[in-house]
Parts: C-alpha cells; structure tokens; sequence
C-alpha cells in the first residue's frame, strides 16, 4: 500500500480542515469510521450550513413575500439575499434569472414542460446524449410525446466520452438540446461550451444538467453560454429538496410556467390569470425558505474555500483510486474519459456489485451500486450496474486505501 | 416426512449455527457458503414471471405443490442475495401451507439480518418472504377448494 504523509498531501491542500466542517465525518457504521464515497448521491453538510437552517427556523421562521410583519420580511431578507449569493456564484445575469425547485429534477420537468410546449411541433426533435440521468431523459421523452416530437441521443465512446463533431447529430428539426455536463456513472466531464456554441449556431436552445458538475468546479453560466442550467443543491453541500433552474431572461420570460397557484400570480379572475414577473412566475407555493436558506449557505461556504484547491484534491483522490483499484484482479473501471470530476465506476469479473457494496458497508465504506439511474447507458456499455465511489473535497488518500483494501477483502470472500 | 423437523425447529437450528459467529467476515461467509448449498434451479423457473420485486440483484422464487406441500425453487446473481434465499428456502421448503403461514418467521432478525428484512433494503428479503407467503395462501385456498 502507499505511504501517505498525513493529511497534507504536500500541495498545501489542508484536508483536515476541509474534513473539521462536516460532523457527520466523525460518525462510525458496524463500529468502523465511516468513509464517505458516495457524494455523487449525495453531499453531507457543512456545520454552517446545518447552522444556518436551525437558525432560520429558530428565529426567523415565515411565510415570504405576503406578510407585512418583520419576520415575514426578515425571511423574505434571508432568500432573496440566497438567491443573489447563488447569482454571484453561477455569474448569472439577473438574480432573477434564479428560480428555486425542488432539485435538478423538477427542475428538468420544469424546463421539458415548459420549452416543450413553446418550442416542440410534431416531427421536432430534441437531443439529448446516452449517458443522460433518467432526469435529463424521461421529462423530454415526456414532452416529446405531448407534441409529437422524436428523441434523438447523440452516441458515445467506449471510453465513456461523447462521440465528437456534434454538429453531425443536429438536424433542420433539432429545436432542444439537453446535454449533461457531467456524467453521475462515468464522471465524464462534457465540453458544453464548446456543444452549447454549436447548437446556438443553429438557434437551438440549449439545457445543461449541471448536477454533478457544480460540486465540483466553478461554473459560470454565462460562459458556457446555454439558455437553461440546472443542478441540485444537496450535491453541493446545501439540504435536500432545494435545487436551481437558472434561464437566461429572454427564454424564461416567454416559457409558460409548469405549475399554477401561489406566488406566480399577478392577478386572477375566473375568466384569465395574469402571471407575475419571473422569478415568482415559475415559482408556485411556498417555497422550501429553510432549504433556499442552507443554499445559500452551502454557495457562501463553497464561495469561501478555493474550489480549483479542491478539484485538484479531488483528480488526485479519483488518480489514486483508478491506479489501485485497477491493480485488483478482474476489475474494470467504467468511464475512462480523459476530462473527469470525481467518480470512479467499477466493476470486478465474477463479483456482483450488490454484494460488494453490502461488504463494503459492513467495513464502513459508503458507495453506491446498481444503474444510478442510467439504465439506457448501462445498456450501451453492455452492464447490469456498477460500484460507484465518489469523491468529496473532504475524502483523504488513506481513505481511498480503505476503500482498495476493503474491496480485494470482499473479492477474497466472493470468489 | 415424520422424523423432519417442525419449520420452528429448523429455524431454532439456523440461529444455533450462526449464534456461535461473532464478527461480520464469518456471518457474511456462513451466508456465502449457504448458497451453496441451494439446490440448483430448473432453467424453465429461471424466467421473468418468477422474478421477486424490489430487489437490486436479481431473484427468481417459483413454488409448486408436492403432495399438499410447497416445493420451492430459487436463485440469485448475487452471491449474499442467494445465500439469503437459500436460507429461507431451507427452513421453509417442502412444507404445508397451514405450517408457512402459522408459524412466525423470526430467525433472520435472530441471525443478526434484520437489517435485511427491511421492506426498503434493496436486497429484497422482505419481499421473497412475502412472495413465499403468497404461494402458501394462494395453495392453501386451492386446497380447500378441493
């Protein structure tokens, strides 16, 4: 096993500090310390984030934009100055150009119901690529039946990477492009700027699903230049059930709203509703104000720590992992793209993943095994499911160990 | 059939052999090795309709009636899936459909696997106890019938 110097890395990156923010790290599973590498899944916590959302509902505690009284202002306060922290943070244009979901998800839903019904004719296509999340593909497949439309996917590698000269899949009839930019099975990171600059060269619009992406790297919307950018906000260190749907103004302003009630309204009589101005338009009901709060937080936190440092942690986490997993007899790595964020999807000849991942659990090893939700990709690459581990800023090198060792310990037993 | 065990029994005699297992590697071996022991399955029953929902590996469960018994047959992909079912079907096989569905099912929790029996684990013990359970009623009614 490699010799490793602590928890500095000597690259200056101070893991342990990383790891002093997330209490949940100190907790044990079948009396082992528990080695979290299923943050593809989802992210723990930072203290200030667990904080801040005790807090809002301690003392802070109402219903947004209705009340005249000071804590229904202070709320109001307290999102709105989340949103803005989450603007700054993607370099969107507009802070309400920021529309807050339920996660990446509703978010897709939002976006396929929506362009759906302003863009798709029957015989329209959208486009999406193999290595789609079922949330990138079923909201579209959805749509595309509503209207008529076809869905067509843009193949990929063996190596897990998208098959170049994307202007090849587009068509006269392409009107969405929905592309993720990174891969939650095969880590693949997506060249979507350059994808995004292609498709706009036609007038096609364009959807990012940056889920797995924004826990990762610095992402600026404006940049990468597409007109619709989603990710959820529990894979980024903020509480479940709070995600994003940034669109740059012109397409939300023209996109119907997806559901009714609420907030989105600007005045209603029985014969015709008027909608109220974005973001609220695209925003019906109470929103999750605690989990909007912890975003916000979650983005200050992310704001405050050099997220190249961090990336650069996690390559040589995902180098390490890919170089000592693959020495184990009979194991392959699964997506091997040369752009990648930290996942490492194996399999291992004659062991099946539900197995491995039971032992793995009882050794206090957290991942995660089966299709991840990519059931037409696992096809391509001709697989039933994966073990997936997935990397955080906070994971360590020896933490990688534990996860090799216990791997070839759980071989040994299925073999 | 007289001198064979009651299912009660059989169980009491699965908890005896893994009471005396102290840490995880050996429990989970002992499972392992169970699979081995479970007879092979008839490839006509190796089909989709036998397949036990909600499990992450996959599971084929088929039962038939032998002499007012249930004899069951089963497999898995997964090694420690298989040596689950193969524990269930040594305690619960060849039996009557009044003894499944009297006696009380309690030495997974006894082995130290209730985890596994959770209806949200993605192994799907839960779920092949109740599909036993299933052909157990469904023939028990069949015999009444007669």
């Amino acid at each position: 096993m490699t010799a490793h110097t602590g928890t500095l890395t000597g690259t200056g990156y101070d893991v342990k500090a990383v790891r002093a923010c997330f209490p949940i790290l100190e907790e044990r599973v079948h009396g082992k310390p528990l080695v979290y590498l299923d943050n593809a899944a989802t992210g723990q916590k930072p203290q200030q984030v667990i904080d801040v959302v005790e807090t809002y509902y301690r003392s802070i505690n109402a219903n947004v934009h209705r009340g005249v009284h000071t804590l229904s202002n202070l709320a109001t306060d307290a999102q709105e100055s989340a949103r803005e922290a989450v603007r700054r943070h993607i370099n969107a244009r507009h802070a309400h150009e920021v529309i807050f979901t339920q996660g990446t998800t509703s978010a897709l839903n939002m976006a396929a119901y929506g362009l759906g019904s302003l863009l798709l004719k029957p015989g329209d296509e959208v486009l999406i690529s193999t290595m789609e999340h079922h949330a990138n593909l079923v909201p579209w497949q959805m749509a595309c039946e509503r209207h008529g439309a076809g869905l067509k996917v843009i193949p990929i590698t063996d190596e897990g990477e998208l098959e170049p000269e994307i202007g090849r899949f587009l068509t006269e009839r392409t009107r969405i492009l929905a592309i993720t930019h990174a891969s939650n099975t095969l880590g693949t990171v997506n060249p979507v700027k350059e994808i995004v600059a292609e498709a706009r060269k036609h007038g096609i619009t364009t959807v990012v699903d940056g889920a797995q992406a924004v826990p990762h790297m610095a992402v600026d919307v404006q940049d990468i230049g597409c007109d619709i950018y989603v990710f959820s906000g529990h894979k980024m260190f903020a509480p479940t059930g709070i995600g994003v749907l940034y669109g740059r103004e012109e397409v939300l302003d023209r996109m119907p709203p997806w559901q009714g009630g609420g907030e989105m309204i600007d005045r209603v009589t029985f014969a015709k509703t008027t909608y109220a101005k974005l973001p609220f338009k695209l925003e019906a009901g109470t929103p999750h104000i605690a989990g909007i709060v912890g975003l916000g937080e979650a983005v200050r936190w992310m704001a405050a720590h050099d997220l190249r440092a961090m990336a650069a942690h996690e390559a040589r986490l995902l180098e390490h992992a890919t170089r000592e997993l693959g020495a184990i007899d009979g194991l392959r790595i699964v997506g091997t793209a040369r752009n990648k964020v930290g996942v490492a999807s194996f399999v291992i000849e004659g062991v099946h993943h539900y197995d491995l991942g039971t032992l793995l659990d009882q050794q206090g090893v957290a991942v995660r095994t089966g299709h991840h939700c990519t059931q037409p990709l696992l096809a391509r690459l001709g697989l039933e499911g994966t073990t997936r581990a997935s990397f955080a800023p906070f994971n360590t090198m020896e933490e990688v160990d534990v996860l090799v060792a216990a791997t070839r310990k759980a071989v040994k037993m299925l073999r | 059939m007289s001198n064979r065990m009651t299912l009660q029994e059989a169980q009491d005699q699965v908890v005896e052999e893994f009471a005396l297992i102290a840490d995880w590697q050996d429990r989970y071996e002992q499972i392992i090795e169970s699979a081995k022991d479970l007879p092979r399955i008839d490839p006509e029953k190796k089909v989709d309709a036998n397949l036990v929902n909600g499990c992450q590996s996959r599971v084929w469960l088929a039962a038939e009636r032998r002499d007012g018994t249930i004899h069951l047959s089963a497999d898995s992909d997964a090694l420690i899936t298989k040596g689950l079912v193969a524990l269930l079907v040594r305690v619960l096989n060849d039996r009557t459909p009044e003894e499944i569905l009297g006696t009380p099912i309690t030495f997974i929790e006894r082995i130290g696997l209730r985890e596994h029996l959770s209806p949200t684990r993605s192994n799907g013990l839960a779920s092949m106890l109740d599909q036993i359970k299933r052909y157990a009623l469904a023939f028990g009614a069949k015999e009444e019938q007669r």
